[in-house]
C-alpha cells in the first residue's frame, strides 16, 4: 500500500490535490472519463468526454502561461488550431496511415513553438499588456489567413479527412460487445484521446513542479526579484511560451483526430479563446487540477445548460424580459457573470476554494 | 551623441519630425504599385475615412492606457453599444433618414450620434466604476476584468436587441459618390474623414490650449508628481475614461453606417486594428495614434486591392517594421 501510494504520487509530481473534497472531485472525473463509453451510451455523451480530455489539455498549457508565468496571450487558439490544421492536411492530402500522422504532429510542433518562439522573442521583453495585444493581432491574422488560402486549407469549410483504419467508426474491433458496448473504432479513439490526454497532462504537471515550474511563479510573483537573483526574465518567460505552445499544438492533433474536421471554427475562432480563458479562471488559476474542475464544469454547463435554460426559457414566457435572458443561447452570459465574479473574489477558482482558505492577496502585474 | 553638445532649450521640445513622412512614403510606393491615379486616389480617401474611424475609437484608449496605466479590452464593447443606441434613435426617425434633403439626414444623424455619445459615456462610467476600479495597479486581473466585461455586455446586447444580424442603411443624401474629374468619392468616406479631423482638431485644442488638457498631459508624464501637486488625478481618469467611451461609441455609430450590417460582435474586428493602432503610435500618444491610423488604413486597403489576401497580415509586418524602428512606438510618451 505504501508503494502504491508513492507511485501515485511520483506520478502526480508530488503535488497532490490539497484537500480531500478537490481529491475526490478530481478522482470522480478520472473514474467518469475513463469508462464514459461505458457509463453514458450514445454519441452526444461521448463526444462530451473526448471534448472534456482534449481540453484539458489545452486548458492546463494555457494555465503555464496564464497562471503559472502570469501573462495574458490571446494566440493560444493559433497553436491548437496549428495542431489541427497539421493533423488534418497532412491526412486530407497524404493518405490515412500513422506514419502521415506522426509527421502531421512534428511539423505542427516545429511550426508552433518556433512560432511562439519569434513572438516571445519580439513581445515578452516588455509589459504583459503588450504581449496580449500582439498575441491578440496575430492570432487573427492568422484566422484570417487560414480562411482565405482555401486552396490549402478549405477556407471557412475547413476540411473533413480519414483518420487511420483503426479509429474509424466503421472499425470493428471485436465481435462481442464488452458490458454491453459495441467496440468500435470511435471506442479505440476514445481510449487513444484519453490516454494522450491523460499524459500529457501528468507532463504539464511535471513541468510546473519542477525547478523550472518554480522559477515562473517567481517571476510571476515579482519580475525585479528573480531578476536580481540570476533567472533570465526574457529566458523563462520564452521558454514557457514555446513548451505551452507545444502543448496547446499537442491537444489540436488529438482534436483532429477525434472530429476527422479541420475548420476554422472548431480550432481557431476567437470564440474557443474565450473559452479557454473562462475555464481557466473559474477553475482557478495557478493550478493545474484547476484546469480540470474548469474544462468540465464549462463544457457540461455548455452542452447542458443550455437545456435547462431551454425549459426556464419555455416555463417564464409570457414575463416581460426574463425568457429572453434565459434563452438557450444566452449561456454564455451567465458564465461570463460569474468569470467576472471570480476574478474579483475568487482568483485562485475552484480549485482554489476547494484546497483550503485563500492565501494573502498576491501582489499581480 | 555628445554629451558636451549644448542643453536642450527648456521651452518647445525638439520637433520629431521623420514618422511623418511615412505615411507620404507608403502613398507615394503605392501609387507606383497601383498605377492609375483615380484608383489611387478612391483607395486613399477610402484610407483617411477609414484611418479617422480607427483614431476616434482608438483615441480614447491611447489616453486612458497613458493616465493611468489601464488597458480596457473591452472598449470594443462600446463600439456595440455606440452602434446599436444610434439604430434604436435612428429607427423612429426612418422618414427623416430618407427625405431628400440633407439638412434632415444630418439632423438624424446628429441625434443618433449624440445619443450614442450620451449612452456609451453614462455607461463608460459603470464600467470604470464597477470593473476598473478595483483592479487598478493589476495588469493581469485588468485585462481578464474587461474582458468578462466585454462578453457580458455582448450578451446583454443580444438580450435587449435580439441576435440577429442588425442593418443600418445610410441616409439618402449621403449614398452614392460625387464625381470631379474622374475620380469617385463617396459621400459618406467624406464625412467621415470631416468628423475624424474635427474630434483630433478639438481633442488637440482641449490638449494644447485648456486646462484640463495641460493636467492630463502633465498626468500622461507623471500621475504622481500632478497629485502631490494637490489635483485628483482619479477624477481627472474618470473623465478621461467616459470621454474615451464616449468616442468609442462615436466611431461605433460611424463603423456600422460604413459596414451598413453589424452585430454585437461588431467591436471585435476593430479592436484588433485599434490595437495595433496604439502600439504603433506609442502607448499613450494621441499625435501617435493619428498617424498610427492612418498607416494602418492605407496598408489595409492599399494590400486588399494589391493583394486581398494577406490585408490584415500587411498590419502585422507594418507593427513589427515599426516596432523595430521605434520600439516603443513611433511617439512613445515618457517612461513609459
Amino acid at each position: 500500500m505504501q508503494n502504491g501510494d508513492a507511485m501515485i504520487s511520483a506520478l502526480l509530481s508530488h503535488d497532490l490535490p490539497k484537500s480531500k473534497v478537490l481529491a475526490a472531485l478530481l478522482g470522480l472525473i478520472l473514474l467518469g472519463l475513463a469508462l464514459a463509453p461505458f457509463l453514458f451510451p450514445g454519441a452526444a455523451a461521448i463526444n462530451t468526454a473526448a471534448k472534456i480530455c482534449i481540453f484539458i489539455v489545452l486548458v492546463a498549457s494555457y494555465d503555464i502561461l496564464l497562471g503559472y508565468t502570469g501573462i495574458v496571450s490571446f494566440a493560444h487558439t493559433m497553436f491548437f488550431g496549428i495542431g489541427g490544421y497539421g493533423v488534418g492536411l497532412s491526412l486530407y492530402f497524404l493518405g490515412a496511415t500513422w506514419p502521415i500522422v506522426a509527421l502531421g504532429i512534428v511539423v505542427a510542433l516545429i511550426l508552433g513553438v518556433a512560432l511562439a518562439f519569434i513572438i516571445g522573442l519580439v513581445s515578452l521583453r516588455v509589459k504583459a499588456i503588450f504581449f496580449a495585444m500582439i498575441t491578440l493581432a496575430v492570432a487573427s491574422a492568422f484566422l484570417i489567413l487560414a480562411t482565405q488560402l482555401s486552396a490549402l486549407t478549405g477556407g471557412e469549410d475547413g476540411r473533413s479527412f480519414r483518420v487511420p483504419e483503426l479509429i474509424r467508426p466503421a472499425t470493428k474491433l471485436l465481435e462481442t460487445p464488452v458490458f454491453g458496448l459495441e467496440i468500435t473504432g470511435r471506442v479505440a479513439a476514445y481510449y487513444l484521446i484519453f490516454f494522450a490526454a491523460l499524459a500529457l497532462f501528468l507532463v504539464a504537471l511535471r513541468l510546473v513542479n519542477s525547478c523550472f515550474g518554480r522559477v515562473l511563479q517567481a517571476i510571476r510573483e515579482n519580475e525585479l526579484r528573480a531578476e536580481a537573483l540570476g533567472y533570465r526574465v526574457v529566458y523563462y518567460r520564452t521558454l514557457a511560451s514555446c513548451l505551452s505552445a507545444a502543448l496547446a499544438v499537442a491537444a489540436g492533433c488529438l482534436s483532429a483526430l477525434w472530429l476527422r474536421y479541420t475548420g476554422p471554427e472548431t480550432t481557431l475562432s476567437f470564440a474557443i479563446m474565450l473559452d479557454v480563458l473562462l475555464m481557466v479562471v473559474i477553475g482557478g488559476m495557478g493550478t493545474l487540477y484547476g484546469a480540470v474542475i474548469g474544462t468540465t464544469l464549462f463544457v457540461l454547463a455548455q452542452n447542458y445548460l443550455q437545456k435547462l435554460m431551454g425549459i426556464a426559457s419555455a416555463a417564464t414566457e409570457g414575463i416581460p424580459l426574463l425568457p429572453r435572458l434565459l434563452h438557450p443561447d444566452r449561456w454564455l452570459l451567465l458564465l461570463g457573470i460569474l468569470f467576472v465574479l471570480s476574478v474579483y473574489f475568487f482568483p485562485t477558482g475552484i480549485a482554489g476554494r476547494l484546497a483550503g482558505p485563500p492565501r494573502k492577496e498576491e501582489s499581480q502585474r | 551623441m555628445t554629451d558636451q553638445a549644448a542643453p536642450a532649450p527648456l521651452i518647445g521640445p525638439k520637433r520629431d519630425l521623420a514618422p511623418l513622412l511615412l505615411p507620404l512614403a507608403i502613398a507615394g510606393f503605392a501609387f507606383l504599385l497601383i498605377g492609375s491615379p483615380t484608383t489611387w486616389l478612391t483607395l486613399t480617401l477610402a484610407a483617411l475615412a477609414m484611418g479617422m474611424m480607427v483614431f476616434v475609437i482608438a483615441s480614447g484608449l491611447t489616453l486612458i492606457f497613458g493616465l493611468m496605466d489601464v488597458i480596457n479590452f473591452g472598449h470594443g464593447a462600446f463600439i456595440a453599444i455606440g452602434a446599436y443606441l444610434a439604430m434604436a434613435v435612428l429607427g423612429p426617425l426612418a422618414p427623416w433618414m430618407q427625405a431628400d434633403s440633407l439638412t434632415l439626414n444630418l439632423a438624424a444623424l446628429f441625434l443618433a450620434i449624440i445619443a450614442a455619445m450620451l449612452g456609451t459615456g453614462v455607461l463608460g462610467y459603470a464600467f470604470e466604476r464597477v470593473l476598473v476600479r478595483p483592479v487598478y495597479g493589476q495588469h493581469l486581473k485588468q485585462i481578464l476584468i474587461t474582458m468578462g466585461g466585454l462578453i457580458v455586455v455582448e450578451q446583454l446586447l443580444h438580450v435587449i436587441f435580439g441576435g440577429d444580424q442588425k442593418t443600418m442603411a445610410l441616409p439618402t443624401a449621403l449614398r452614392g459618390a460625387v464625381l470631379i474629374g474622374n475620380v469617385a468619392l463617396e459621400k459618406y468616406r467624406l464625412l467621415a474623414v470631416a468628423v475624424g479631423l474635427l474630434v483630433f482638431l478639438v481633442m488637440q485644442l482641449t490638449l494644447n490650449r485648456t486646462r484640463i488638457g495641460l493636467l492630463i498631459r502633465a498626468g500622461v508624464e507623471n500621475a504622481e508628481m500632478v497629485e502631490a501637486l494637490g489635483y485628483r488625478i482619479r477624477r481627472l481618469f474618470v473623465g478621461v475614461f467616459i470621454a474615451g467611451s464616449a468616442l468609442a461609441g462615436l466611431g461605433g455609430v460611424l463603423w456600422a453606417l460604413y459596414r451598413e450590417t453589424f452585430t454585437a460582435a461588431i467591436g471585435g474586428d476593430v479592436v484588433v486594428l485599434v490595437f495595433i493602432v496604439i502600439i504603433i503610435g506609442g502607448l499613450g500618444s494621441v499625435g501617435g495614434c493619428f498617424l498610427g491610423a492612418i498607416l494602418v488604413a492605407m496598408m489595409a486597403n492599399y494590400t486588399a486591392f494589391l493583394a486581398p489576401k494577406v490585408a490584415l497580415a500587411s498590419s502585422i509586418l507594418l507593427m513589427v517594421t515599426i516596432l523595430m524602428w521605434r520600439p516603443q512606438g513611433l511617439y512613445p510618451v515618457a517612461k513609459r
